[in-house]
């Protein structure tokens, strides 16, 4: 018994490191969304330079992706590329909401760069995005066809990150 | 060529730490004194040899080798040559030869200062720090060389976070550093005495000036962070609860209860197996400190750049070194024999539940900084555990500790007298009732944790009094046999009594903290804020340039009741190496409360968003921390502790309960 | 690789790695100027409701930044969500109802005191009880030991003879 008491810190520190082992894998940066599998939060946003906005409706009826973006935002550019071949594939339903950005910035990316979404949403406060619990660009959500968010990726979309979580994920919920 | 000279340097002195790890103990088991001795000069080569790395590297930066990355990356030839020493240490590969330099540092004054120790237990002790000292050189060495060439060498370095660039922090690593690596004697000194199955009072006596030079050292490194925090980072408070500051607290934490129990093992031989246990947990949470800061396993504001490779070399070496002495410990520590017996009401008593509260503060903290890591790996929730959950939890816990803290002294070993102890402490409760009322009445209210905190640091400082006056018999016998007294006081119990007055100076400073006053305004020249009964008028801000940065330096005059107190200078400095602004504090203090001033926002015609605050006490914090190093400082003068303290017979025979095994 | 609206305003001496985002952090700093916490702008007029939204901000973390409350922060969604706080409150929500409010969107992470459930159990009780097992622990292996050490069975009768015996010998 009391030889058992003199293991104890052994033993607690052998649990201790296999969590820091455990810990050293993976980004602690990474955040589980508080929405995966709630409905998509409501919003009605005015579109860029005149053009049809972005709501909640618009997402109806089938699988989309809801893509933050903004003009500021240099990991942005470097997903930038992929959403654009997304586009010419179409197969995905691609939103765009830009965050925090001066109206006419996001126009000259877009013109520059190639403009890969279907509608954009122009969210001048942040509140959309608020509402979707996003809290830095660009953030990537999956909303499915009864408008539930099932995915979140943060940060840029790697070309891994695409074939390994997002493509399956799609293809699970029947978009392509 | 002087950086190569480093770069070898390094590689021999992990040669002789593995020299220094191994054939001392073999000769400490055989019996072989040649053996032995190579102990000592392997840790004094191996301390030269590091000397010289640093050196070099310090060489490198005052020269501004551009050829080398790491000088490269931390330093820029504008940089003033203060903070081209220290940039040495703002960085992680510079740090770690620091850290390495500290230990061998320790390593060299065992080997010139320890004659007194036998030398099976020397050479132990001595191996036992090659050890360490071997993994960190080879950690250095396989992933954060500081003296890596670059081809071809920039014109410039990119310089220096300004943040760091500060005398504050210039200093802060060197005594943080001294602490942790301090801490590394007292485990070499645990785990010799596991090897040798024996742990007696002239041990407790050999490990004490280490631990207490380490905790010194802790205290002010730690005080010297916050200090830097409150007037480098512009935010008012000094204190955030982060990662890496509860790194640094946890084994001052462990440090702190080690000060104590060893007390109890060399004046009653008691406590043995859990002092040995916290001499091995003090360094362990120093290394895990180590491990959170560099490894990004955690998030923090300040921590160093996050490299995988190094975090799974570091958790390695943690692995090594805390697995194996707990493990050692499980095996030899059941034998150790057990002390003197004691009443639950006696000094002793008192000294084992301040080491069961400060343990478990340490374990709130450890469990606080790391739940969220645990968490997210058993269930994948993310929570954050941040100054909330510590004021709600820790400070609580502190508040018993430090009502109990004044009995301890006036309590007999082995059975004390509690009522009589209570008897004598009537002025200490007559004054700090007193001062909870005057906190009370003066504040107009406030935070009744606050005003309970007053009454706390009241009671701490006339209960401590009240011990000393009591050994010095003052107004009881005539003046002249207190004279006597005084003089004839160990120093180790004018440093315990000195210490602990500046716990209660440093609680006075943390519970006035609360009164705090903030104004936060948008300001134009010739604009008055009233903060707390002074005025703070903006005259406005002019262009200063200096050495790297240009800066927009305000004017505040401040007056109370119309008499000009001070005119404060608080800027906004404009780092055009990093393209980085940073605030400059403007802080004026009378010893008794600061005001302090921060200008961050510039808005249309000269406007500025000023941050302006009156912060009682808030100065004692750091005054009851160098107080509390003093306190230790003078107690590390004891006779009893200098060098050539009494060997080990000697001790074993004066010290009763003493069980040589 | 992922850009905060602002950077924070504590060091990150970079390399490697780390240097790659410092350097994003740093263009994107270009862009505005960091502001330092609570802005003059964002205050309500209301002293008890400001203290109250000032208490709550001390409570809600600061996502992009890691280690602050949204009421230390620079950060742009610090901002962001101090004035939303500030709105919840002037639309009469209580305190519980905003911190709700951010965590259905957060996630409790954006608390910085983690909410009392069965998955915080032990970070909220394990000290409390770490405590009270170590002090009755203490008790019992101070009285079993006292109990072992009792005095000493007094000396038998053949016993006393002996020492007197010895301590006759001793003194002759």
């Amino acid at each position: 018994m009391r030889r058992l008491l003199f293991l104890l810190p052994v033993a607690l520190f052998a649990v201790i490191a296999g969590y820091f082992t455990l810990g050293l894998r993976g980004d602690p940066s990474l955040l589980p969304s508080a929405l995966i599998d709630k409905p998509a939060p409501d919003f009605a946003l005015p579109g860029l330079g005149g053009k049809p906005g972005l709501a909640r409706a618009d997402l109806a009826g089938r699988v989309a992706l809801v893509n933050f973006f903004a003009s500021w935002c240099a990991p942005c550019r470097t997903e930038h590329p992929l959403l654009m071949r997304l586009a010419e594939e179409g197969k995905v339903a691609l939103y765009g909401i830009d965050y925090k950005d001066k109206p006419e910035d996001a126009a000259r990316l877009l013109a520059q760069l190639g403009d890969p979404y279907r509608r954009i949403g122009v969210d001048r406060e942040g509140r959309t995005a608020i509402d979707f619990g996003v809290y830095g660009v660009p953030e990537t959500y999956v909303v499915d066809a009864a408008g539930r968010i099932r995915y979140r990726q943060v940060g840029p979309i790697s070309a891994a990150d695409w074939e390994r979580k997002l493509l399956p994920l799609l293809q699970k919920l029947g978009a392509s | 060529m002087i950086v190569e000279l480093g770069h070898y340097a390094l590689v021999l002195a992990l040669f002789m730490a593995l020299l220094q790890a191994s054939l001392p103990l073999v000769g400490a088991a055989r019996g072989h004194p040649a053996w032995m001795a190579l102990a000592d000069s392997t840790a004094l080569v191996q301390f030269g040899l590091v000397a010289l790395a640093f050196a070099a590297l310090i060489h490198a930066y005052v020269t501004s080798d551009f050829s080398v990355l790491n000088v490269v990356q931390n330093s820029h030839s504008t940089k003033p040559l203060l903070y081209k020493v220290t940039g040495v240490w703002g960085n992680h590969e510079g740090s770690m030869v620091l850290w390495v330099f500290i230990l061998t540092l320790y390593g060299a004054a065992v080997a010139l200062f320890g004659g007194a120790l036998p030398p099976p237990l020397r050479a132990r002790v001595l191996a036992v720090q090659g050890m360490i000292g071997a993994g960190f050189l080879l950690f250095i060495l396989a992933t954060s060389n500081p003296f890596i060439r670059v081809v071809p060498p920039p014109p410039d370095g990119d310089g220096l976070n300004p943040l760091l660039q500060d005398p504050g922090l210039a200093f802060h690593p060197p005594f943080l550093y001294l602490g942790y690596v301090g801490f590394s004697m007292a485990f070499s000194f645990a785990v010799a005495a596991l090897i040798e199955g024996r742990v007696d009072a002239a041990w407790a006596r050999w490990v004490r000036p280490w631990t207490l030079a380490a905790w010194c050292a802790l205290t002010i490194g730690i005080a010297m962070g916050s200090w830097w925090s409150y007037y480098v980072l512009g935010w008012g408070g000094w204190w955030a609860w982060d990662p890496v500051e509860n790194a640094s607290f946890m084994p001052w934490l462990a440090g702190t209860a080690l000060l104590h129990s060893a007390i109890v093992v060399e004046k009653r031989g008691a406590l043995k197996s859990w002092t040995i246990l916290l001499a091995i947990l003090a360094f362990s949470l120093s290394l895990i400190g180590t491990f959170l800061v560099r490894s990004g396993v955690l998030t923090s504001v300040h921590a160093f750049a996050v490299d995988p490779a190094r975090g799974a070399f570091i958790l390695l070496l943690l692995a090594v070194a805390i697995g194996g002495s707990l493990t050692l410990y499980a095996i030899r520590a059941p034998a150790l024999k057990l002390g003197g017996l004691f009443a639950p009401i006696s000094r002793e008593g008192a000294l084992v539940l301040n080491n069961l509260i400060l343990a478990t503060g340490a374990a709130t903290v450890f469990l606080g900084t790391l739940y969220p890591l645990f968490l997210e790996k058993m269930t994948g929730a993310a929570v954050s555990v941040g100054p909330p959950f510590f004021k709600a939890t820790f400070v609580p816990l502190m508040v018993p500790m430090l009502v109990l803290l004044v009995f301890g002294p006036l309590l007999a070993w082995k059975r004390g007298d509690l009522l009589g102890a209570l008897g004598r402490l009537k002025l200490a409760f007559a004054v700090s009732a007193a001062a909870a009322l005057a906190a009370w009445h003066f504040t107009t209210g406030g935070p009744i944790g606050a005003v309970l905190g007053i009454a706390l640091a009241a009671w701490l400082a006339v209960g401590t009094a009240v011990e000393w006056a009591e050994r010095v018999k003052l107004f009881r016998a005539p003046l002249g046999e207190s004279w006597r007294r005084l003089r004839h006081l160990p120093r180790a119990a004018w440093g315990m009594s000195i210490a602990h007055f500046g716990l209660a100076v440093l609680v006075a400073g943390i519970a006035a903290s609360a009164w705090q006053t903030e104004r936060i305004e948008t300001v134009r020249p010739g604009d008055t804020v009233d903060v707390a009964g002074y005025a703070f008028r903006f005259e406005g801000t002019e262009p200063v340039q200096g050495p790297n940065y240009s800066a927009q330096r305000a004017t505040f005059t401040v007056t109370r009741e119309g008499r000009t107190v001070a005119v404060m200078h608080p800027s906004r400095r404009f780092y055009p190496v990093q393209r980085m602004p940073i605030t400059d504090a403007a802080i004026r203090t009378n010893g008794f409360a600061d005001l302090y001033a921060v200008i961050t926002d510039p808005g249309e015609g000269g406007a500025w968003v000023a941050r302006l605050y009156y912060n009682p006490l808030v100065p004692w914090i750091w005054f009851g921390a160098v107080i509390m190093a003093a306190g230790g400082l003078v107690s590390l003068s004891d006779r009893r502790l200098r060098v050539g303290a009494p060997a080990r017979r000697g001790a074993a025979v004066k010290a009763p309960g003493a069980a040589p095994a | 690789m992922r850009a905060a609206p602002f950077p924070s305003p504590r060091p990150s001496p970079a390399s490697g790695r780390g240097r790659i985002l410092a350097l994003l952090c740093l263009i994107l700093a270009l862009l505005p100027l960091p502001a330092l916490a609570v802005l003059p702008s964002e205050r309500l007029a209301d002293p008890a409701l400001e203290a109250r939204a000032r208490a709550l901000s001390r409570e809600l973390r600061c996502l992009v930044c890691r280690n602050e409350s949204i009421d230390d922060s620079s950060a742009d969604l610090a901002h962001d969500l101090r004035v939303l706080v500030r709105e919840r409150l002037k639309a009469g929500d209580s305190d519980a109802q905003v911190l709700a409010y951010l965590t259905s969107r957060y996630g409790d992470f954006v608390l910085l005191r983690p909410p009392v459930q069965p998955d915080t159990w032990l970070l909220w009780f394990g000290p409390p009880a770490l405590l009270c097992l170590g002090g009755v622990g203490l008790a019992f292996a101070l009285r079993r030991r006292r109990g072992a050490a009792a005095e000493p069975a007094p000396l038998s009768a053949e016993e006393r003879q002996r020492l007197e015996r010895l301590m006759r010998e001793e003194e002759a």
